[in-house]
């Protein structure tokens, strides 16, 4: 039956797209997001295997029409090549993420064992700080976060998820 | 080889385009176009006198051609005065090439004099756009954004071009121009999934209550006579858009008219209470759905549309087929079988009887009268062009197109001041032919310059201002929805329109009383040289109806309070309006269902 497609339930997708890699393509996309009201979680954006095309990886939010909606006006985009929707669990999804919390002597040992634990690496040490670089899933590094942010989390840089389809499937 | 300025290149790629016609304004970073133009013959340039009506002379062009229409400004101003052409080419999915001059490579970024970010501001407003860099890549620039113009769902491409990449001169061979190139990352679909188009044809066998809904995609494609077709086919009757006007000859039984919010009646009883709509090259704007979830609520929907990106945007599709219309059409009329005009084609006839578009004879000169009089007077073969308002849908209502192409209106982003140089535009593409612009006296001033480009290019458009000393179309709001506090509509100061056009060398005539609708026509078609302006003075407090208001279903349609007394006055005496003829045709449709 006609009427109103939404059903209003949210998910989030994370989509990759191939794009041209021209001066502006970042534009159009950003700006199209913007203007049809999507809501981006991440974007992550750099070259690929083929110096000529760009790897925009996205994490989007909405219902299952918006979802679609975002595919298909990516797609209408002159310069995107490709757009691959990864719905759950068919690929691999990383993000690294830079975070400088404080490390009082008494709590140093704590704090190496935590990140050992999410396999994290401390590459700088210093007075009053460590800084720790950590890759994983977002929720990985979500619950990483978590667990230092009594000790004082100083400054946290995320790169945005990349994502990659698992097998010999490619975008 | 010799070598050739970007300039030249550009002339000689838009000459193996095919292009006619360049509506443009000189300056600055376009001297040496311009220079370049001054010794080429092969295409025209016409001066406008502001950058909005070359866009919209453009667009008028493209509309009435399907050919794809270009404009050519400076930088700065020149393509900030652009963007509302290019906007409503945009929402309309006209196909227009915009070139805008540009500063210096060297300065770009610099705050240059005259310098903007043409790109940045047209991106939402263009199908695609593109900053040259290079003298080498005009060709490929070129070809791209014509083809990319003019296929798929069809919009506008702005290319930028900076003042040392026109000027630049390099080894060229024209032979070399390559035409619709292959772009890998676009490739529109123009044939429809078969397995869907047999699926359509199985729900129109099963369907009872079938309605075609046909918008700006089946006139763009051209499928006039494969919408006729199956609707002859099929008995299912048809409603249009009105960007799909003249989709069916209006005067074809099967036409319904447009549907909508100033719809008729009878085309959106039949709409809302389909069991199955057909919706081809539309694209449920919200000036035809109104509520949504009262929208065709009983209906199965089957969608073609070549951009995929309509299917499901707005509505719930059952069938999406993705494709040309014209393409898709064809296909499926070979899966279509015969059905007999039914009880439903019965209950429309009757909706159609009951709500009549129908305006008064009483005497005084009605907005829907001289529209009736210009369509008797031009015999239905004028093309039109419209303003923005009131008068645009009394047009849209009372002016019944026979083809494509024959009715052009800015209808997505509703731009007052187009009618006029759009007129232009048309009036070029067709020396031939009867252009009237069916303006209101607010649009007529928006663009009103324009005037001067059609004296001088000696253009007959006949432009017929619906004048009502009143921004009409806002005040009927205020006056239905605003408690009739009139706020800033009034309209009583504004020049002599006949005393107007005559300062522009133009033909001014004023019409008051019914009976001189026809004689000014008359006159004003006869003459073949200038541009008549027509003051037709009509009443101020009128509205549009049916209406349903913003927002609402079919529910809340409001009719004329005197649709049952004035539809009881042509009963009686008979020669308005009868179904009799109608419902002959009906009959044989009935009674020999079967046209192979
Ligand atoms: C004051 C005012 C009042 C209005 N009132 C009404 C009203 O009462 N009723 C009404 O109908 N409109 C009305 N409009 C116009 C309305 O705003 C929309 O512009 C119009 O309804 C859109 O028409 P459409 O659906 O045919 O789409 P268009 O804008 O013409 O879009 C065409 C569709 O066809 C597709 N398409 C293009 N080419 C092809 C092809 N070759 N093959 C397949 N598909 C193709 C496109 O992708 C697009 O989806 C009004 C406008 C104004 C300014
Ligand atoms: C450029 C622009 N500005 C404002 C509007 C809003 N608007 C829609 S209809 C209308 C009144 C149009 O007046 P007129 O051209 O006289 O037509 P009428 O409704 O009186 O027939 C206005 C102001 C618009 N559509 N376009
Ligand atoms: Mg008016």
């Amino acid at each position: 039956m006609a009427g109103i497609t939404d059903n209003g339930k949210e998910h989030q997708h994370t989509i990759t797209a191939l794009v041209q890699n021209h001066p502006g393509v970042l534009a159009r996309v950003a700006g199209l997001f913007a203007r049809r009201g999507f809501n981006i979680e991440s974007l992550a954006v750099s070259v690929t295997e083929n110096p000529e095309v760009s790897r925009m990886t996205i994490v989007a939010r909405g219902d299952d029409r918006v979802l679609e909606q975002i595919t298909k006006q990516l797609n209408k985009l002159i310069e995107v090549i490709r757009v691959v929707d990864y719905v759950e669990h068919s690929a691999v999804e990383r993000e690294l993420a830079l975070i400088k919390v404080n490390a009082e002597p008494k709590d140093r040992s704590e704090i190496l064992q935590l990140a050992e634990v999410f396999r994290g690496r401390v590459i700088d040490v210093g007075e009053k700080t460590f800084l720790i670089e950590l890759t994983g899933g977002p929720d990985k590094i979500d619950a990483f976060a978590r667990l230092m942010a009594p000790y004082g989390i100083r400054e946290m840089a995320r790169t945005g998820v990349i994502a990659m389809a698992r097998g010999t499937k490619t975008a | 080889m010799a070598k050739m300025s970007g300039a030249q290149i550009l002339l000689e790629c838009l000459r193996q385009e095919g292009v006619e016609f360049i509506f443009g304004y000189p300056g600055g970073a376009v001297l040496p176009i311009y220079d370049a133009l001054y010794d080429y013959r092969d295409i025209k340039h016409i001066l406008v006198r502001h950058e909005q009506g070359a866009a919209h002379m453009a667009d008028g062009y493209a509309r009435a051609t399907g050919k794809v229409g270009v404009c050519l400004v400076t930088s700065g101003p020149g393509a900030t005065n652009l963007v509302t052409g290019i906007a409503t080419a945009q929402m309309d999915s006209i196909p227009i090439v915009a070139l805008t001059g540009q500063v210096r490579t060297t300065n770009i970024g610099k705050d240059a004099f005259q310098e903007t970010d043409a790109i940045g501001i047209s991106m939402p407003i263009t199908k695609h756009n593109y900053l040259l860099k290079r003298t080498e890549d005009i060709p490929r620039v070129i070809a791209e954004a014509f083809y990319i113009a003019r296929s798929g769902r069809p919009g506008p491409v702005l290319v930028d071009i900076p003042l040392d990449v026109s000027l630049g001169k390099i080894e060229w061979d024209p032979s070399s121009y390559q035409k619709d190139p292959d772009i890998p990352s676009y490739r529109p679909t123009y044939k429809g999934h078969e397995m869907q188009i047999r699926k359509a044809a199985q729900a129109i066998k099963e369907a009872k209550r079938p309605v075609l809904y046909v918008g700006g995609g089946a006139v763009q494609s051209g499928a006039q006579a494969e919408v006729t077709e199956l609707s002859e086919r099929t008995n299912i009757l048809v409603t249009t858009t009105l960007m799909g006007k003249g989709a069916i000859d209006e005067n074809h039984p099967n036409s319904l008219g447009m549907l909508g919010m100033h719809g008729t009646a009878y085309a959106n009883h039949a709409v809302h209470n389909c069991d199955l709509l057909i919706a081809v090259g539309a694209r449920f704007d919200d000036r035809v759905t109104g509520k949504l979830d009262q929208f065709a609520k009983y209906a199965k929907v089957i969608h073609i549309d070549i951009d995929p990106a309509e299917i499901g945007k707005v509505v719930h599709c059952d069938i999406p087929i993705v494709g040309d219309v014209k393409t898709v059409l064809r296909e499926l009329l070979k899966y279509v079988e015969p059905r007999p005009a039914t009880e439903w084609n019965r209950q429309i006839m009757e909706w159609k009887r009951k709500f009549p578009l129908i305006y008064p004879k009483d005497g005084q000169m009605h907005a829907e009268y001289v529209i009736d009089e210009i369509w008797r007077v031009t015999e239905g073969n004028a093309i039109v062009t419209t303003g923005v308002g009131q008068h645009q849908m009394w047009a849209a209502q009372y002016y019944k197109v026979k083809r494509p192409r024959q009715f052009i209106t800015s209808g997505g982003l509703g731009t007052m001041g187009f009618g006029m140089p759009a007129a232009i535009g048309v009036q070029l593409a067709f020396p031939n032919e009867t252009v009237v612009c069916i303006d209101g006296d607010g649009s007529f001033q928006m663009t009103v310059q324009e005037l001067m480009t059609a004296v001088v290019y000696e253009l007959p458009i006949i432009v017929a201002i619906i004048n009502n000393r009143s921004l009409g179309m806002v005040r009927q709001w205020q006056e239905l929805f605003w408690s009739e506090r009139y706020s800033e509509v009034d309209l009583q100061a504004s020049p002599d329109f006949v005393k107007l056009a005559e300062a522009y060398g133009a033909i001014g005539m004023r019409v008051t009383r019914p009976e001189d609708v026809e004689p000014a026509l008359r006159e004003a078609m006869s003459q073949r040289k200038k541009p008549v302006i027509i003051d037709f003075v009509v009443p101020t407090e009128e509205n549009v109806y049916p209406m349903i208001p913003s927002g609402q279903s079919i529910e809340q349609m409001m009719l004329r309070k005197d649709l049952e007394q004035l539809r009881a006055s042509v009963d009686t005496d008979g020669e308005q309006w009868s179904f009799a003829e109608q419902e002959e045709i009906l009959k044989q449709f009935v009674e020999q269902p079967v046209r192979q």
